[in-house]
């Protein structure tokens, strides 16, 4: 590093060091969704980043409607609410019509919801079309944030990062604080014992399901202003997300969010000094490496099956 | 005011029948001095009295579909307007479309079957470099014509296909020597997708910026393909402070790349940006906002005003909707049908070693970006023009290269 000047070598710490954090927040956003489903119940849903995508055009729609009706600076809002209720009702409606009938073959709701996936971006491209797309951010969400005229903060990245603290939150409190939580974790950990105690677990795994699809739809319409959106942008999603699930460690929250970070800041260090295809490549090889002295994960469950 | 009695009548229905038959036997005997199908087609291909059969072999659907498009409604366009001024050699074209669906093994086969059993007399299609390396081997078997549309690495050069797109150094190096001398240059730092159109591409930039316009690259970097995430390169770039980008990022990662670069502060009042890899198409995923003021280097500009393209915009939005935009490729997918007829007509014939033997040498002088040349290599010489993006997704075309002759092979490039 020599050859920079102290102050160009201090700016760009804070900046990297807001990058990694950035990362951490979206590789959670995208992991939450997943995390819920596969975690929870088992179900490895390879439709996540098409729920994702549902998010994200129901944004970009959205801010169509919002720059005709001269609503821009506030539509993003709506955009999050109404993200979450589409990808959160057509979870409800699969969970319906096929997850629940393919609970006891796990390998088979891999193939029926890689066969989802593959049906929901050919629709996406029916009725979108094939470009992509942007959606118009309001005036307030572009630029970044400067403390110091040489320091920017990107300011959607603050957005996917608070956001990502919300969402978080919020799941924290449903599966720890509320009565769904509980049953839902007395469902993971003894679906019989459950149902024997009077609850209603079919009804569990379709709220459930829906909520991992509705928290997939949320991070969809964050991630409309970092990346892009077309039919098949959520293929781009669907791997980082079950790096993270499965480096995790299963069925603990705290374990996606320790993976997250831990790839997030390892990814984005090394790609600063490596180019970045060679970082990506040795967080891999580093995955890879824990994932077969401890194949559970960083935090196993510690459940009976 | 004569009235039409009986004679009256005969005599104008005689002269009126004399007038049809002589008409009906002299083109009768011009049909068959000329174009009977015997004559313009001794091998087997799918051509009668009155049709061609034209294959159209693009990704519909898939993650190219996005760009493909665009070269599939070009060359519809181009082959319904061929239709309507008579077809080829008097034969309407038949379009038989096949769909690559994404994925390269898939356009081999659907490769074969056009050709080897559908017969048709040419080929518009491939996109990606991965598609045309994998049909190619099939084109050359069966002795089939291909008429590709995309900018791309060079390094190939086949008597079976036409390279309707510029080769790299076609693309490069003009726009280099443009943006070292227009905002005096020094620095550089490439950045790129990592597979092999950008990967040859920097390879040339790298080689004429250190040689020829003796600048330094700074940096050099590959994004792993639909990776989204540059928060850390963007500070390396920060760190380095280029004069300019030189970047060939594609896909969702392109989107992503702008959207971030703008968020972090870099736009274009502060970093100047050259980049080989957004068209008109890409700008509507990029939003206009995040590109606004960066400059493209292609052949072709849908902004262009010169009459044949302003014609050709007007057609292609009247048959594909007012909001439809026409990138580089989608302009060089024009060129396809419009270069076969001229070839079949040249050779007077439709079969595939004579229509190869014609068409070099020919200029299409009605080509929207401007008249091009078919060259003995196959490739077309053209013009490079320099786009500056503004906010609504066109560009405004600040420099436009002389003529530059196709050089597929450079030496001391590789």
């Amino acid at each position: 590093m020599f050859g920079y000047s102290m102050a160009d070598i201090g700016n760009i710490l804070v900046m990297q060091g807001f990058s990694g954090l950035s990362m951490f927040t979206v590789l959670l956003l995208m992991a939450l969704g997943l995390a819920i489903i596969f975690g929870q119940m088992g179900v490895i849903n390879m439709a996540h980043g098409e729920f994702m995508t549902i998010g994200a055009y129901t944004t970009v729609m959205l801010s169509k409607v919002a720059t005709t009706y001269g609503f821009v600076n506030y539509y993003f809002v709506f955009a999050i609410i109404l993200a979450f209720i589409l990808a959160f009702a057509l979870g409800y409606f699969i969970e319906f019509i096929m997850i629940r009938h393919l609970y006891k073959r796990p390998l088979d709701t891999l193939l029926a919801t890689w066969g989802l996936s593959l049906v929901m971006q050919q629709s996406f491209r029916s009725t979108f079309g094939a470009k992509e797309v942007s959606a118009e951010l309001p005036e307030w969400m572009l630029g970044s944030f400067k403390p110091t005229p040489d320091i920017d903060i990107p300011i959607n990245g603050v957005f996917v990062m608070v956001l990502a603290l919300f969402v978080t939150a919020g799941v924290y409190m449903f599966m720890y604080r509320s009565r769904w939580g509980l049953r839902v974790r007395a469902t993971v950990q003894n679906r019989v014992m459950a149902g024997a105690v009077g609850i209603n677990t079919q009804k569990v795994d379709r709220v459930t399901f829906a909520l991992g699809c509705g928290i997939a739809g949320i991070a969809g319409a964050a991630f409309t202003t970092i990346a892009s959106t077309g039919p098949t942008t959520g293929a781009l999603y669907i791997v980082d997300s079950f790096m993270v699930v499965v480096f995790g460690g299963a069925a603990s929250l705290m374990g996606t969010i320790a993976s997250a970070f831990g790839i997030a800041q390892a990814q984005s260090i090394l790609q600063f000094f490596m180019t970045s295809s060679m970082g990506k490549v040795t967080t891999l090889l580093v995955i890879v490496g824990i994932l077969m002295m401890k194949p559970e994960g960083l935090f196993a469950s510690k459940l009976r099956k | 005011m004569s009235t039409l009695n009986r004679r009256n009548f005969m005599r104008v229905g005689g002269v009126l029948a004399a007038a049809l038959l002589s008409a009906g036997i002299l083109t009768n005997t011009a049909l068959a001095a000329d174009t009977s199908t015997a004559k313009v087609m001794t091998t087997g291909l799918a051509v009668t009295d009155t049709t061609v059969k034209v294959g159209i072999l693009h990704s519909a659907t898939g993650t190219m579909a996005i760009s493909e498009t665009g070269s599939i409604q070009a060359e519809k366009l181009a082959i319904e307007q061929i239709n309507a001024m008579g077809g080829i050699l008097g034969r309407k074209i038949e379009v038989i479309q096949e769909d690559g669906a994404s994925d390269w093994p898939t356009f081999a086969e659907k490769a074969k079957k056009l050709l080897a059993s559908d017969k048709v007399a040419a080929v518009m299609g491939c996109w990606t470099s991965a598609s045309r390396k994998a049909a190619l081997p099939v084109f050359e078997k069966e002795n089939g014509l291909l008429f590709y549309p995309t900018f791309y690495e060079g390094l190939e050069q086949s008597k079976n296909v036409f390279y309707t797109g510029q080769e790299a150094t076609q693309q490069i190096l003009a726009g280099l020597d443009w943006i070292a001398k227009e905002k005096k240059a020094k620095s550089f730092y490439l950045i790129g997708s990592d597979y092999i159109w950008p990967r040859t591409s920097m390879k040339i930039a790298r080689k004429h910026i250190e040689r020829n316009l003796k600048g330094t690259v700074v940096g050099e970097e590959y994004i792993a393909l639909g990776d989204t995430q540059f928060g850390s390169v963007i500070n390396k770039i920060k760190l380095k402070k280029p004069d300019v980008i030189y970047a060939a990022v594609v896909g969702g990662s392109n989107v992503a790349w702008f959207k971030q670069l703008n968020a972090a502060g870099l736009n274009s009042s502060k970093q100047t940006m050259l980049t080989i890899s957004v068209t008109e198409d890409e700008v509507l995923g990029i939003g206009g906002e995040n590109l606004a003021g960066f400059y493209s280097a292609m052949k072709y500009f849908q902004s262009q005003t010169n009459p044949e393209n302003v014609k050709f915009v007007a057609a292609f939005k009247k048959r594909w909707g007012k909001d439809a935009v026409i990138g580089d490729v989608t302009q060089a997918a024009y060129l396809g049908p419009w270069l076969y007829k001229a070839a079949v007509e040249r050779a007077g014939s439709f079969d595939v070693d004579k229509v190869q033997a014609a068409l070099p040498g020919y200029v299409f002088k009605d080509a929207p970006e401007g008249p091009v040349t078919v060259e003995a290599n196959h490739h077309l010489t053209t013009k490079l023009r320099v786009g500056k993006w503004r906010k609504d997704g066109q560009a405004d075309v600040v420099y436009t290269s002389d003529y530059i002759k196709p050089d597929p092979f450079p030496k001391g490039y590789q």
